[in-house]
Parts: C-alpha cells; sequence; structure tokens
C-alpha cells in the first residue's frame, strides 16, 4: 500500500476487510466517490459488484446471507440512491437477514440545508433497520463498522445502515483501526435461557398425545437443525414449516409435513389444528401460518421457543415459553426428553398425506408444479431454490422439498415482488460451486430485470423460470376468489419476449410453451453454465394456488382444492 | 398530548434508562407511533451516570398492547432498560407553572388558594402573577380547577417524572 497515512474512506474499507466481507453491492455517486476511490488506492481484495439498481443491491446482498450464513455490504450514494434501498433494507429487517448497507451522505455541515442529493436515510430507514448510525467523524469508524456488524448477525440477525457525511469519508483517520464496541444496551445472551422452562415444555411434551413441531426461520438462522430432527425423531412427532422455515428440517424425511399455512399442505394445516401441542421453534407466528388467530391450535399447549423476547405473546399467548437461542434451548431439551407413542396420530395424518395430496393434472396444459417438479427431479433437489412473489411463489414452496438449510431463498414477511432474481445472483455470488435456481413471475421479474447485465458480466449460470402467465397472478386469483372475478389492473400485456430480452443481454435465452418439452427444455437450461440462462415458461394464464385458507378463516377452514370450476374470461381480454 | 393525566387504569408510567446516542428518543417514539399509542408526557433528563439518560413516559392504552410496546423499546439497541412502574410503590411528581391574570383584589385569593397546594408565586405584577405547583397530577389538576375563576392565561407542565421509593434504583 503506497499510503500510511489513511483518510476515513480508506478506513472504512479496511474496517470492511477486517470484518471478512467478501462482496459489496451497489452503485456509486457523488457523495461516495472517495470510498470507490478507497477500493483502489488499498488495493483491497474486497470485490466491488456494480449493480443496475440500488433496490436489486440490498437483495443481492440479502440472497448472499440466506445462502451463505454471512453478511455482505451494500453500498450507495446520497439521496436517491439512499432512498432505493429502502424496500431491500424492509425486505431483509422483516426476514431477519445480515446486512450491512453504507449510504453516502452530503457533508455534516450541509444536512438539514435540503443540499443536492440530501436525504435523511438515517430517519427514513428507522422503523425497518435493527440499528443505524450517522457517522460523526472518521476516528470513529471503527467502532460504528465492528457495531453494525456485531448487531448484524448476533442475536435475532437484521440490516443495519451505516450513513456516512462526505466529510468523514475525506477527513484524516488518526486512530486505531481495531476499536472496542460500545453497546451497554445491547448485550444478547442466547445461552441464558430459563432452564426451568425448557422443564416445563419436556414435562409437558411428555404428555402430548398428538404433538406437533413447528420450524420457523429461527432453526435455521441458530443452526438448531440437526437438534430439532433429533428431536423430532425421538418425540416421533410431525414437523411443518413455515415458509421461510423451509429447510430447518428436511422435507423429505417422513415426518415432515411440508409448509403450513395460507398456501399450505392440507395435511400441515389439519395437524396444527388437531394437535394437542405445538412445540413452535423459532417462527414468530407470522399472520399468514395462524388462519384466524383466535381459533388457532385452539384446543393444544402451545409452546414459543424464540430468541427475541418481543415476539413472545405478540400474536399468540403462548401457554410455555423459552427465550433463547433455538440450538441451545433444543440440545438442553434433548435431554430431558423421552420417546413418545404417537402411533395413532402418525397414522391420522398419513390417512391425511394420503387424501388430501398436493395435487395438479399435467393434461391441462403447462403448469408451474409442472415445471417446478421437473427442475426438482433433474437437479436432484439439491439446487439453491430462489423464488419472487406470487402464485408462483406457492407453487415452488409446495413443490420443492428443501432438505438443507440455506437452500431455500423466498421474500417472506415482505413479499417483495422483484426480490427473486437479484437475490439469486446474490446466492451465486457466495456459493459459486453450487446451483442456483429462480422461479420467478412475470410481473416480478420486469421489476429488477435490469440485473440480467450484472449476472452477464460476471457469467452467473443462474438458471432463471419465469412463469410467465400474463397476469399479475396472485391478485387475479383474489380478484377471481373473492370479488367475482372483477378483473382490474392485473393484465400483464406488453410483456416482452423474455428469450429475447435475455438475449440481447448475452444471457441465454430460451422457451418453454408446450408440456411435451418441459424435460428437454429444462436440462438444456441445466446445461448450460456460461452465463445466466433464462427460460421463458408460458404456464397456464388462469392457474390459482391450492390449498388456500381464505383471509379471516381459520387454518382448517381450507378450500383445498378448486371450488366448483369456473373458467370464466374477462370480457374484452386478448387470448 | 393530553393536559391531565388522566387516571383511567389505562395510563402506564415508564421509565426508560438509554445510552446517549443520537436518535434514540426517535425510535422509541417511532414504537408507540407504530402502534397507535398516544404518549401523554415525557420528560428526558441526565442520569447519575453521564453517558445515560432517563426519561419517564406516561402513555395511555390496553395494557396488553403497552406490554408489547415495553418489549419492543427494550429490544432497541440504545435503551437499557425500560420499566412500567404502574400499580409500585413510586414518587411521581411534575411540576407546573400557572400564569393567572389577577387584579389586586383577587390576588390574595389566588395566593391564598396557591398556598394551601404548596405552590409558590414566581413572578406578580400589577395584574398577573405567576404560580409554580410541584406535586401530583390530581392536585395540579384540582389547583388549575380552583384557579378557573381567575384567567389562566397561560400553562405548562413538565410531565410526569418517577422513582422508586425506598433504597432500591427505579
Ligand atoms: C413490490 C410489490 N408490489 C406489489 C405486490 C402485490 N402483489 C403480490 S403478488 C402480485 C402478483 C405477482 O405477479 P407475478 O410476478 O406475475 O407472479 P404470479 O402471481 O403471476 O405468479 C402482486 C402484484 C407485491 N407483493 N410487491
Ligand atoms: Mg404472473
Amino acid at each position: 500500500m503506497s499510503i500510511n497515512k489513511l483518510d476515513g474512506a480508506q478506513a472504512l474499507v479496511k474496517c470492511l476487510e477486517n470484518e471478512g466481507v467478501e462482496y459489496i453491492f451497489g452503485i456509486p455517486g457523488g457523495v461516495t466517490i472517495p470510498i470507490f476511490d478507497a477500493f483502489v488506492t488499498t488495493g483491497t481484495k474486497i470485490k466491488f459488484i456494480l449493480c443496475r439498481h440500488e433496490q436489486a443491491a440490498t437483495h443481492m446482498a440479502d440472497g448472499y446471507a440466506r445462502a451463505t450464513g454471512r453478511p455482505a455490504v451494500v453500498l450507495v450514494t446520497s439521496g436517491p440512491g439512499a432512498t432505493n434501498t429502502l424496500t431491500g433494507i424492509m425486505t431483509a429487517h422483516m426476514d431477519s437477514i445480515p446486512m450491512i448497507v453504507v449510504s453516502g451522505q452530503v457533508l455534516a455541515a450541509m444536512l438539514g440545508k435540503d443540499a443536492f442529493q440530501e436525504a435523511d436515510i438515517y430517519g427514513m430507514t428507522m422503523p425497518v433497520v435493527k440499528h443505524s448510525y450517522l457517522v460523526h467523524a472518521p476516528n470513529d469508524i471503527p467502532r460504528v463498522v465492528r457495531e453494525a456488524f456485531h448487531i448484524a448477525t448476533s442475536g435475532r440477525p437484521g440490516p443495519v445502515l451505516i450513513d456516512m457525511p462526505k466529510n468523514v469519508s475525506v477527513g484524516p483517520f488518526t486512530a486505531d483501526l481495531r476499536a472496542e464496541m460500545d453497546l451497554p444496551g445491547y448485550q444478547p445472551q442466547p445461552e441464558a435461557f430459563d432452564k426451568a422452562a425448557v422443564q416445563a415444555i419436556a414435562e409437558a411434551l411428555s404428555r402430548a398425545v398428538r404433538p406437533v413441531i413447528l420450524a420457523g426461520h429461527g432453526v435455521i438462522i441458530a443452526d438448531a437443525c440437526a437438534a430439532v430432527k433429533l428431536l423430532a425423531e425421538k418425540l416421533n412427532a410431525p414437523v411443518v414449516t413455515t415458509l421461510l422455515g423451509k429447510g430447518g428440517f428436511p422435507e423429505t424425511h417422513p415426518l415432515s409435513l411440508g409448509m403450513l399455512g395460507m398456501h399450505g399442505t392440507a395435511y400441515a394445516n389439519k395437524a396444527v389444528s388437531e394437535c394437542d401441542l405445538l412445540l413452535n421453534i423459532g417462527s414468530r407466528f407470522d399472520d399468514r401460518i395462524l388462519g384466524l388467530p383466535a381459533l388457532f391450535c385452539r384446543n393444544a399447549v402451545k409452546i414459543h421457543i424464540d430468541i427475541d423476547p418481543s415476539e413472545i405473546g405478540k400474536m399468540i399467548v403462548p401457554d410455555l415459553h423459552c427465550v433463547g437461542d433455538a440450538r441451545l434451548v433444543v440440545e438442553q431439551l434433548l435431554k430431558q426428553t423421552s420417546r413418545l407413542d404417537t402411533t395413532d396420530w402418525l397414522k391420522r395424518l398419513n390417512g391425511y398425506q394420503r387424501d388430501y395430496p398436493l395435487q395438479y393434472r399435467r393434461t391441462d396444459g403447462l403448469k408451474v408444479q409442472h415445471v417446478v417438479e421437473e427442475v426438482y427431479a433433474l437437479t436432484g433437489g439439491r439446487a439453491i431454490a430462489v423464488t419472487d412473489v406470487g402464485q408462483h411463489q406457492m407453487w415452488t414452496a409446495q413443490f420443492w422439498k428443501v432438505d438443507q438449510r440455506h437452500n431455500w431463498l423466498s421474500s417472506g414477511g415482505a413479499g417483495t415482488m422483484g426480490y427473486g432474481f437479484p437475490a439469486a445472483l446474490g446466492a451465486q455470488f457466495g456459493r459459486p460451486q453450487d446451483l442456483v435456481v429462480a422461479f420467478v413471475g412475470d410481473g416480478g421479474f420486469q421489476m429488477t430485470l435490469c440485473e440480467l447485465a450484472t449476472a452477464c458480466v460476471h457469467k452467473l449460470p443462474v438458471k432463471v423460470f419465469i412463469m410467465n402467465n400474463r397476469y399479475l397472478g396472485m391478485v387475479r386469483q383474489w380478484q377471481e376468489m373473492f370479488y367475482d372475478d372483477r378483473r382490474s389492473g392485473v393484465d400483464l400485456e406488453g410483456n416482452p419476449d423474455f428469450a429475447k430480452l435475455a438475449e440481447a443481454y448475452g444471457a441465454r435465452g430460451l422457451r418453454l410453451k408446450r408440456t411435451a418439452d418441459v424435460r428437454k427444455i429444462i436440462t438444456r437450461a441445466l446445461e448450460y453454465n456460461d452465463g445466466p440462462c433464462v427460460v421463458d415458461c408460458h404456464v397456464m394464464k388462469e392457474e390459482n394456488v391450492f390449498p388456500m385458507v381464505p383471509a379471516g378463516k381459520a387454518l382448517d377452514d381450507m378450500l383445498i382444492t378448486a371450488p366448483g370450476k369456473r373458467r370464466k374470461t374477462a370480457a374484452g381480454e386478448k387470448q | 398530548m393530553q393536559p391531565n393525566g388522566k387516571k383511567d387504569g389505562n395510563t402506564h408510567t415508564l421509565s426508560v434508562t438509554v445510552a446517549n446516542k443520537p436518535g434514540v428518543l426517535a425510535r422509541i417514539a417511532h414504537v408507540f407511533a407504530r402502534r397507535g399509542f398516544n404518549i401523554d408526557s415525557l420528560v428526558v433528563s441526565a442520569s447519575v451516570e453521564g453517558d445515560f439518560s432517563r426519561m419517564t413516559i406516561t402513555a395511555t392504552g390496553d395494557p396488553g398492547g403497552l406490554e408489547q410496546i415495553i418489549r419492543q423499546v427494550n429490544k432497541l439497541v440504545d435503551v437499557i432498560h425500560c420499566t412500567d412502574h404502574t400499580g409500585e410503590d413510586i414518587v411521581l411528581k411534575e411540576l407546573a407553572l400557572i400564569k393567572v391574570h389577577t387584579g389586586p383584589a383577587a390576588r390574595a385569593e389566588a395566593l391564598q388558594i396557591a398556598a394551601h397546594f404548596g405552590a409558590a408565586s414566581v413572578d406578580l405584577t400589577e395584574t398577573s402573577m405567576i404560580l409554580m405547583a410541584t406535586a401530583d397530577s390530581e392536585q395540579i389538576d384540582a389547583l388549575l380547577a380552583l384557579l378557573k375563576k381567575f384567567k389562566i392565561v397561560e400553562l405548562v407542565r413538565t410531565g410526569k417524572v418517577v422513582m422508586a421509593r425506598g433504597e432500591q434504583p427505579t
């Protein structure tokens, strides 16, 4: 390094290096030029990935974190650069994803004066970050960065914003690059859980006749997967997972009932409705899994294990609870539980699995479920699966069985359209040896498709399956089912030829139109590894996702299959 | 803001110890605002240790919701602890400055009422006086009710501050 005196920007880069940062995703601008300059002058090994939109940059960092368990950094300029990250920060916050967002800021002396590209991003992000900083002096940088990474990755993870005024970036740095944290109000102690509470939970479990384990995202974050598997096997208890809990317990395991909730499997929802004990490990009882909260698990002893005390009793008041790290708590629980005889219960649930399987007909035309099942089969289920948001997301969640943590990426709490494609790129950056497949909607893909450029530049061999139904399908489904099929604002007329579009960027573009070609086209996509491959799948336009628990209904009050088939076409609609 | 601390069982007094970091008040206020809770009064002051501040917040709302808010406030990185003191053995006081329009004729009566509540006059002119009262909120309410017969020109109240009785810190 040719410099021995550092400025704030160089100190920042050095501190990010010390945190083991591998990638920074973002777009430069006036006030971040000093930081971009520091990439050059420090000769850092951190790789900067130039994205095409800041929102996509945050989703890439999010995908990287979900696929690796490690945080990535986003670097954007002030004003619009910073505000473009809001959706991605909120998406990460809702799903407890660690992320560090560094935003450039105007000179501190200009703050509050409507300076060019000034935005109070510190204020705007306050409700959607775990914590945030407005850096005051270059010498604060090491402490702020150390604290930001510690906060983002410990306890219940989440995004942290660091707003860096330009004078802090260019000002002289005279302190030590290693700094102590000063966080008197933040002392997570996951190991300090209440042993008596675990004892009480163990006793309740010993009395259970129809137990169900609910595995949430916390199982994955805490790496409690092995412990939960042991516990399920010891108790002979079936396991249901949330959308984000997929991979926390192997879905190919005989005790797995798949996903519960609004579009969960009928047998998962029935299990939860009929159980006499629900052991929730690391799920926040999101409204999408509850149905009508008052009727949720109404006859069961409800137990909640969560690292975040503010989740206890927020949606569901549990009979027993334990605040702590899911892995440590379940490992302790394992020592205190003994085998259960659940033969009758499992027999009943197996009956439900037989009577109400997930199903669809392959002969009607090309369906999302078919594509998902074939990709799953042809990849041996070993790929990292990423989804966008909408009908295709729910079908993928239903039919793609995840056996390992970090192999399932989906925007749950936020339901952010546009998430899937950039998140898949982030996952591929983080795990270059692994296969990444993305299932996205024609609507959502168009929100962040500009990242085809980024994918091509870096030759990321991500396979993108666009489930092109020429509708904002999930909204159309609600309109059909609950608004007497009055379609409004859901027709995606004007969709481009996605295969051609992909080719225009230099990606491989394929089309899948006929059921008979499913295997052939997917195989072709899987064989192409010189860059991204986009498969435009012309799926049936008016399919609906079932089972479905209508909003405001109890979980077992679900529509298992389509109620009385009706195939009305909206007047004036182009076929 | 409600000038009179309503006594309806749903009014809670919280004390919050926070690290003296920028933005901490805004973060706490956000938690209340997001759940639709009204902050009735808020006092921030330095605590004995210089790096920390003490806030006393009174808020009205259903107890279940408030419990959740307390947990979420406790979760904030810069909050050391947040506790609800409702129903505990505490000293809860506030200070009020009351400007009353009084000619010479009424002055004596106004001062007499003030004296009953331990309030003192801290400013006196031909036509007005400022009374200062330090008391429970209810007593201040009562004082105000009695002073109504004179013209109250202006009123400021600090909001409640709380401290646990006895040796134990709050
Ligand atoms: C950013 C954003 N805008 C709007 C919505 C509301 N929304 C939820 S699903 C959906 C339709 C998605 O359409 P598409 O991407 O084509 O997927 P499909 O449902 O057809 O599979 C919409 C508009 C959303 N979730 N996110
Ligand atoms: Mg669509």
